[in-house]
């Protein structure tokens, strides 16, 4: 099997407009949660989110592109521009065909879908703009990403809800691991701060109004983010033989089904799954330092996720750190594992274990180190990250230091 | 306690149980109904359609809400509230 590792990352979410700035923001325990601003924000009761500031899309992209693009394309392809100036790659003949793309997304074009549905429901209008079909679908970004750079090897759109980055990751993994591809762009992003898409997820009832707090016993609920963050995977020896600066190694995933429950999430195969990406990497539980949780900040997840990390990691679910950084970019939904997978190779490339902002107040039954508050410094050998998706689909990768 | 209110409520509930109306007791629990937490959210919302109001609840922590929802006759009577909240104002 070939060994696949990380050659170039980038990334737009609430913390920054890049990789520097996001780790920066992450270093600092800096929260990007704040006041919505959409059109019609006064009729929801949820109006907090981890939105992108300040951005302009003319900055980035030509007229005839923002008619294409929809803001989840757009903040892929910075994304995408960022890891891929990192990397150093370009793609031409064979390294163009055995190259691909592989995107988590949950939404697809939610923006373009709120602004059309307005035109023909609210404001009654007949017609909409020809460019709505191709602008929405959800593998747009990862086709435009394929355009963009030439990659014409495997090329997909992953859609497992909350999970969704982390699967189309492990996808990316396998098809370099198992020799079906030389370079992989992957990640995920998720652009659903819109008023329909707050709308539909205050129905759950399951959104804070004022904070993500994940673990604290005063938590009361998820915030969502938008954004994008994107990878390069690459074989091993290619990366090597072209001098490549490597951040990590990616070296298990696996994933599961709970085939239980639509949105409660299981402990029992939250578990499994963390043991399964830990026997695919090859690794002991007493190696991995560090896990970036799923910590959404619900009563639901956090207190299964750390029984699940108990059962998972034994005794040594005491020793090792465990945080959401969720607390600060908020939950990206289908894109929400790419963001987080910066927070592992931080602490894998850097020595920074970001942290749990927001906490406030032990809980018993989280009662693990969940890094809370100030980013702490650390120097950890093995990673997981941890997605588990409404639909009880579950997706874990495991990283290592290089 | 209306009439009008406490029946509305309860065929909200039992339809959700899928029970007769009859078979809901005032002091049975949503547990005992064999209501889950996917099918109280779902239940809110008819009681929100039914009687225009807003139900203050977060699934997060039910119990810190202002909304009782530990019996049916603790729903019926929260519901009651909400609903002369709404006339008054």
């Amino acid at each position: 099997m070939k060994r696949v590792v990380i050659t170039g990352q980038g990334t737009i979410n609430a913390l920054g407009t890049n990789v520097a700035e996001t780790w920066e923001a992450m270093r600092e325990g800096r929260c990007g949660i704040g006041p919505l601003e959409m059109r019609d924000v006064e009729r929801l009761t949820i109006q907090i989110g981890g939105q992108v500031k300040g951005y302009a899309a003319e900055t980035h992209f030509n007229r005839q592109q923002i008619v294409l693009y929809d803001r989840f394309t757009q903040f892929t392809l910075l994304s995408a521009r960022e890891a891929l100036a990192q990397a150093g790659l370009t793609f031409v003949g064979d390294l163009a065909a055995r190259s691909g793309v592989v995107l988590g997304n949950s939404g697809g074009g939610m923006n373009t879908l709120d602004e059309n549905y307005r035109t023909v429901y609210e404001d009654g209008k007949n017609r909409v703009h020809p460019f709505v079909v191709p602008k929405l679908m959800n593998n747009a970004a990862a086709s435009h990403v394929s355009m963009e750079f030439n990659l014409k090897g495997p090329t997909f759109t992953v859609a497992t809800a909350c999970a969704s980055s982390n699967h189309a990751m492990g996808q990316a993994f396998q098809l370099i691991r198992s020799g079906m591809a030389e370079v992989m762009v992957t990640g995920g992003s998720e652009s659903m701060l819109c008023f329909g898409g707050v709308k539909a997820w205050e129905g759950l009832r399951v959104m804070s109004k004022d904070a993500c707090r994940p673990f604290s016993a005063n938590r009361n609920g998820m915030v969502q983010g938008e954004g994008a963050a994107v990878f390069v995977f690459e074989e091993y020896e290619h990366a090597k033989a072209r001098g490549a600066e490597i951040l990590a190694e990616v070296i298990g995933f696996a994933m599961t089904s709970d085939a239980a429950d639509i949105v409660m999430p299981s402990k029992q195969n939250a578990a499994r799954t963390m043991t399964l990406a830990m026997r695919d990497a090859r690794v002991n539980p007493d190696e991995v330092g560090y896990i970036n949780a799923h910590g959404t900040g619900t009563a639901a997840n956090d207190k299964t996720e750390c029984a699940a990390v108990a059962d998972a990691l034994g005794h040594h679910a005491n020793d090792l750190m465990i945080s959401s950084t969720k607390s600060m970019h908020g939950h990206l939904i289908g894109g929400t594992g790419a963001v987080e997978l910066l927070a592992c190779t931080l602490a894998l490339s850097e020595g920074v274990i970001a942290p749990t902002i927001g906490y406030e107040e032990p809980d018993p039954e989280c009662a693990l180190d969940v890094v809370p508050n100030v980013a702490r410094e650390a120097e950890v050998d093995v990673v997981l990250s941890n997605a588990f998706a409404f639909g009880g689909l579950n997706a874990v990768l495991a990283l290592r230091r290089v | 306690m209306s009439a009008d209110v406490k029946d509305k409520v309860i065929a909200i509930i039992a339809e959700q149980a899928v029970l007769e109306p009859a078979d809901v007791k005032m002091d049975s629990t949503l547990e005992d109904l064999g209501i889950d937490s996917l099918g109280l959210v779902e239940s809110i919302f008819a009681i929100e359609e039914a009687f225009d109001i807003s139900v203050p609840f977060n699934a997060n922590e039910p119990e810190q809400s202002d909304f009782d929802i530990s019996s049916v006759a603790a729903i019926i009577s929260a519901v009651e509230g909400l609903v002369a909240e709404q006339t008054a104002s």
